[in-house]
């Protein structure tokens, strides 16, 4: 008699998936196929994997740039510390198959969602503006799949350009001289230009993409954390743009 | 004053539709909004014409019925007011007012102004309800919950499913309604039976009905006449690691 009870006290002490069927209204339409979607393919689940893959990038980029830095102080200590990075040998390889892996993901699935806005409003507005604060919307986060291409492409040139060009050998033969070949590669008027505005590119996607990552991991946005993303951000793209200026106007 | 609009016209969703422009003179600057098309569809009945469609009911902002594009903003330009509550002394004479339905694949346009919301119907269904039975109002301080918690499920409990959030999304992602139900839920006692499996079963069924994935632009907390903000969002996003962690 009382059996019906069982699903309410199942559901109160499992947590069970089931719904009790009580809360089925009638009156409502069926619930149309849900897709195959596993954990990582959901829509927050997407959103977990360009959070994760996104700041996993910025770390990169941050020690890309600390690396970077090293030949403000000397074209030794930079060609120094490109041998020790390849004399890492196994775990160099196994950091960049990472970090390509890390780029794939994150690529794809910013694809996906950007595809996914196109079929979610097939009619556009004829009018659209934003209502301002508190929104978030901004140029950086309409143009993050601009931008996001866009570093894509750069990337690929970028890694032909040092870690693929041309290999100089230092004077005593004790290995590269990188910094010959980032010396001549920012002597060039237009791959200097080109290198600005990509690295400004990537301030942009950063203003919008970090707080966004700490967002989709669902770490309490404080205004706080936007103001920081957009200070991080610009902080890199100057930090990567100071260096192919300075070379080039000579000033190291 | 004069107010020329500049109204979506659709006869029913298979077929497509085209502005049509109006004007509607000796506008009070005192009138709503909506009166303002309630005087425009008397115009259009007495001339023979059919009036214009469009959702209302309360027209106090708490049933969440109406919701129209004005002027490219959810609702019009006014914050934390939904469109009913929006009022003509903040037009000037000789204006121009665009009015579009809300645009989603998921949320067909049924006639002119009136789309189908029961999508977000559907969304509510498979989740945002509880299982235990809460009987009469409990004696104050019988169920426990802090004081931040309770503001915080009361500012989302304030959804009116007015659809706005995913109309000025431009994703057209329905998160903020579903994790203003999520969230409130989570934060209190009697949605704790369901808490895990209440926010796999409603984003899945967000994905479902065709709204977008959420790319964090906030335009939906901007828009949203009851100021929800997205935090209730990035709660959902917690609350959904917990219930995907083996140990959470
Ligand atoms: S008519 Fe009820 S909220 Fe506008």
């Amino acid at each position: 008699m009382i059996s019906t009870q069982s699903s309410e006290a199942d559901a109160l002490g499992t947590a069970s998936f089931t719904p009790l069927s009580s809360n089925k209204s009638p009156e409502l339409p069926e619930l149309p196929e849900l897709p195959e979607s596993s954990e990582w393919f959901s829509t927050i689940g997407k959103k977990l994997l360009t959070g994760i893959t996104g700041l996993g990038l910025v770390i990169f980029v941050v020690v890309h740039l600390l690396g970077n830095l090293t030949l403000f102080f000397s074209a030794s200590a930079y060609n120094r510390l490109a041998h020790i990075i390849e004399r890492l040998g196994v775990l160099t390889y196994l950091v960049e198959g990472g970090l390509l892996a890390i780029a794939l993901v994150h690529i794809a699935v910013g694809i996906n969602i950007h595809m996914n806005k196109q079929t979610a409003r097939p009619v556009k507005y004829a009018q659209y503006v934003s209502a301002g604060q508190p929104s978030r919307q901004s140029l950086s986060s309409r143009t993050m799949i601009v931008s996001g291409l866009v570093l894509g492409g750069f990337l690929v040139m970028h890694l032909a350009t040092f870690k693929f060009g041309t290999y100089y050998t230092l004077p005593d033969g004790s290995g590269r001289d990188l910094s010959r070949l980032v010396f001549e590669t920012f002597h060039r008027p237009g791959y200097t230009a080109g290198y600005v505005v990509v690295l400004s590119l990537l301030g942009l996607h950063l203003r919008h993409g970090i707080w966004s990552a700490l967002q989709s991991l669902g770490i309490a946005t404080r205004p706080g954390l936007y103001a920081a993303s957009a200070v991080l951000g610009s902080a890199i793209a100057l930090g990567f743009i100071g260096l192919p200026i300075s070379i080039y106007f000579g000033l190291i | 004053m004069k107010i020329n609009l500049k109204i979506w016209r659709q006869e029913h969703a298979r077929v497509s539709g085209a502005f049509v422009h109006y004007t509607v003179a000796n506008v009070q600057p005192d009138l709503s909004f909506l009166e303002v098309l309630d005087l425009l569809n008397e115009q259009l009945i007495a001339e023979g014409g059919v009036p214009v469609e469009f959702d209302h009911d309360c027209r106090e902002g708490i049933c969440g019925a109406c919701g129209m594009m004005v002027n490219g903003q959810a609702h019009g330009p006014l914050q934390r007011t939904a469109v009913c509550q929006l009022y003509m002394r903040h037009f000037s004479d000789g204006d121009t007012v665009t009015v579009e339905p809300w645009r989603a694949k998921a949320f067909p346009v049924i006639k002119d102004l009136v789309v189908d919301r029961s999508a977000l119907d559907r969304i509510s269904a498979a989740g945002g309800y509880i299982s235990v039975k809460t009987g009469a109002a409990p004696d104050a301080n019988a169920v426990l919950v802090a004081k931040p918690d309770a503001d915080t499920a009361f500012d989302y409990a304030a959804c009116i499913g007015c659809g706005a959030c995913i109309a000025a999304c431009p994703n057209a992602s329905a998160s903020l309604f579903t994790a203003a139900k999520i969230s409130q839920l989570a934060l209190l006692a009697q949605g704790q039976p369901e808490r895990k499996s209440r926010v796999v079963k409603m984003t899945q069924q967000m994905t479902a009905e065709g709204f977008g994935d959420c790319s964090n632009h906030g335009e939906c907390q901007s828009v949203c006449p009851k100021g929800i903000s997205i935090d209730a969002i990035a709660q959902m996003r917690r609350e959904y690691i917990r219930a995907k962690l083996p140990f959470g």
